[in-house]
């Protein structure tokens, strides 16, 4: 075969197009991939960015590498076994995965859980949130070069888990929510316990705050890096802290609270101006330490009865489509399930918040550096499991 | 000098073997002590508890492990550089101890300009790290590499002008005798403790430190080596003995340059209240010397695991507008005040 004229010119063309060349000193640039294997992708997110020297040119995303077909698996289990996998969507904020689910079979059932359920759920939804949001905290770190702060956060957040590992009996996967209800009620002595364990969320706040907010090397490495404003955040479907950090004061807990307590209680949604990555590690800095206060107000007044609504022993959901969401601790959580009246859903789609914060990142890593390419994304904070799902 | 009269080889395998001494134990002492234990209760964790008694052994541990390992040469390598770059850093190190005094006679090479030659052997290695950078063919380890020679050229000036203080105060390059001017010296006639340069060179010796801990690309200047972008930089491809020989290079690094640092500033091997001049200084002074490396090498990790790092402008940044500036500035009161005292 011979090459032809054309396609000689298209490839030259596409090489021109492919290398950024700098016309004063004709260097070409280099394409660097981040990833599927990196340790600042916390897995298998890849990321190949165009290099000019070590200033990005462009940037994208991959995904796609830990891709697990949960919308799909859903179709041929029933609706209590899709707690089981969805605790393993966003693998840190566990609990807060499955109430969205549960919420939607609910609406769709016409079952309401009873009061006590519902403040339960508020409960270990916050300490999702606080044990999904510390490893952030420490994480960010990490990501910087100061390896302490992470095994802090370690260290504190194991608190949460035993706590959440007394009742439900599973660390990391607690699978304890019903459609209903609970599987459970809280075992003896567990309110006061859990108060102590808020006790040290709040004080490795303060210790976080000590170690990176105030050092000066931590602003100069986050302030002014990673700009999004605001506008830009919300076409790009931001949500969660990061949309926050951009100055929108949009929380689905208070504007939205699907039947859970947060309204119940009083507590303050945390925005940050400047929409840099200190912002978002001080919005969910200041988030944790509110997740600790709304669980103690919670704690202190939980309401007696039974955890569990009277539901048939075989759930068969009625037909219809239910959408739910709620402000889980990576950002918005839904699902929209379509019930054909069948024991398990005929179509669920999961959205996800971490799908939607990592499309920004080909906007925001332009013309930045490497470094702070791994300061963007630590910032943007996603978890694998909840890009690809 | 010694009693005793010995053949040339016999004075060469005696310096071998002190040298090596002289690298492998504050090295392996700082990896054991500082990088295992200490950093490990700074982070509210164990550390190393199951070989020997609390991990003590850990370290024979660990050599014996990456002795073991597969030695692999990247295809796309240049296999001849890719292997001689190990060599070429560790070797550096061992040629600064070449000139540090440890005692009245004990020194392996009592050279005139002796920190002169300390500081230019330092900064051989950056040649060695450009070529695992370049040779490894992983463009983790070029950028690794590229910084880390424009890290090195850098903090490189501010670490000579700093030193130029402490030359003008004891009007010699010789280490040896930069030791006796601060055992002699005195301040204002109160000469109980000498006359550490510490204290006249405070600004000198703040502005060592720094710059230290950035040519021995420790945190907050290890953008050369930075675990969670460039995933260990130069040293990436590396694996088994070649690992391990850059991870010697590091950690006696920071022994060699604590021992400058200590010469220059902390008295040296001398420790006041004793003669300097007595014959038993050649065994107590390796001794006094090895604490004030070990004291200064707690400086470097206690850093090293609290700050975050900076960014390579930034860096770049510190050194021409603040470091350097300042240690001219050093230099020039220096002398002023050499000449009216």
């Amino acid at each position: 075969m011979t090459v032809t004229e054309s396609q000689k010119l298209a490839y030259v063309a596409g090489q021109a197009a492919e290398a950024r060349v700098n016309l004063e000193i004709e260097t070409e640039g280099m394409t660097l991939n981040l990833g599927p294997q990196h340790p600042a992708t916390h897995g298998t997110l890849r990321i190949v960015a165009k290099l000019d020297g070590e200033q990005v040119v462009a940037c994208e995303p991959i995904m796609g590498y830990m891709h697990r077909g949960y919308e799909k698996l859903t179709e041929v289990r029933t609706y209590p076994q899709v707690t089981t996998l969805v605790n393993r969507i966003d693998w840190l904020g566990h609990f807060a995965n499955e109430v969205p689910f549960i919420l939607a079979a609910e609406t769709l059932m016409d079952i309401e859980a009873p009061p006590r359920a519902q403040w339960i759920r508020t409960i270990f939804f916050e300490m999702a949130r606080i044990a999904n949001i510390t490893l952030f905290l420490g994480d960010m770190g990490v990501q910087l070069g100061a390896l302490t702060p992470v095994f802090y956060a370690f260290r504190d957040r194991e608190y949460v888990l035993n706590q959440m590992e007394a009742v439900t009996g599973g660390r990391f996967h607690p699978n304890f929510d019903r459609i209903g209800g609970l599987r459970d009620d809280l075992p003896k002595g567990w309110i006061a316990d859990t108060k102590a364990v808020m006790d040290k969320v709040r004080n490795f706040c303060d210790v976080m705050e000590d170690l990176l907010v105030g050092n000066e090397i931590f602003d100069s490495r986050t302030r002014g890096i990673g700009v999004i404003p605001a506008e830009v955040a919300l076409g790009f479907g931001l949500t969660g802290a990061n949309l926050r950090a951009s100055g929108v004061d949009w929380d689905l807990r208070r504007d939205q609270p699907v039947g859970l307590a947060w309204n119940e209680v009083d507590w303050k949604v945390w925005t940050h101006p400047d929409g840099d990555s200190f912002a978002r590690y001080w919005v969910r800095l200041q988030e944790t330490r509110e997740a600790a206060h709304i669980i103690d107000q919670l704690l202190d007044n939980i309401p007696a009865g039974p955890v569990m609504a009277k539901v048939p022993r075989i759930i068969k959901v009625p037909e219809g489509e239910a959408w739910v969401s709620t402000e889980n601790p990576l950002g918005e959580m839904g699902y929209y399930i379509v019930s054909k009246g069948d024991l398990g859903p005929f179509r669920c789609k999961i959205k996800s918040a971490s799908f939607n914060n990592i499309s920004v990142v080909p906007w925001v890593t332009r013309g930045v550096y490497v470094p702070d390419v791994i300061t963007i994304l630590a910032s943007l904070y996603f978890i694998l499991g909840d890009i690809d799902r | 000098m010694l009693s005793v009269e010995l053949a040339y080889w016999q004075q060469t395998l005696l310096r071998t073997v002190g040298v090596l001494a002289a690298v492998l134990l504050p090295a392996g002492a700082l990896v054991q002590l500082f990088l295992f234990k200490a950093v490990s209760f700074m982070q509210s964790r164990l550390g190393p508890m199951e070989a020997g008694p609390h991990g003590s052994l850990q370290l024979f541990a660990e050599v014996g492990k990456w002795i073991q390992k597969e030695d692999i040469v990247p295809d796309r390598a240049d296999a001849r550089l890719f292997k001689l770059a190990p060599y070429l850093v560790v070797g550096t190190v061992l040629l600064v101890y070449l000139a540090i005094p440890f005692g009245p006679d004990a020194v392996f090479a009592d050279l005139e300009g002796g920190i002169f030659y300390a500081l230019a052997a330092s900064s051989v290695s950056v040649i060695g790290v450009l070529i695992a950078g370049w040779a490894s063919a992983n463009k983790y380890s070029l950028l690794g590499g590229l910084r880390a020679a424009g890290q090195l050229i850098a903090y490189e000036l501010p670490l000579v002008l700093a030193v130029m203080g402490v030359v003008i105060q004891a009007g010699t390059l010789n280490l040896q005798r930069i030791v006796t001017a601060q055992a002699d010296g005195s301040i204002f006639g109160f000469g109980a403790i000498g006359l550490p340069f510490a204290i006249t060179q405070i600004v000198g010796f703040v502005v060592f430190l720094i710059a230290m801990q950035a040519e021995l690309t420790q945190t907050p200047f290890d953008m050369p080596v930075a675990e969670s972008e460039l995933v260990t930089g130069f040293m990436t491809e590396y694996s088994g003995m070649r690992f391990l020989l850059f991870f010697i290079g590091e950690f006696a690094a920071v022994g060699a340059l604590s021992a400058v640092a200590a010469t220059l500033f902390l008295g040296g091997w001398y420790f006041p209240g004793l003669d300097h001049d007595a014959n038993y200084m050649n065994v107590l002074g390796p001794i006094i010397l090895l604490a004030k490396i070990l004291l200064l090498s707690f400086v470097v990790f206690w850093v090293r695991f609290t700050y975050p790092r900076f960014r390579e402008d930034q860096l770049q940044k510190f050194a021409w507008t603040v470091l350097i500036p300042i240690s001219l500035l050093n230099i020039v009161g220096t002398m002023i005040l050499k000449v009216a005292f």
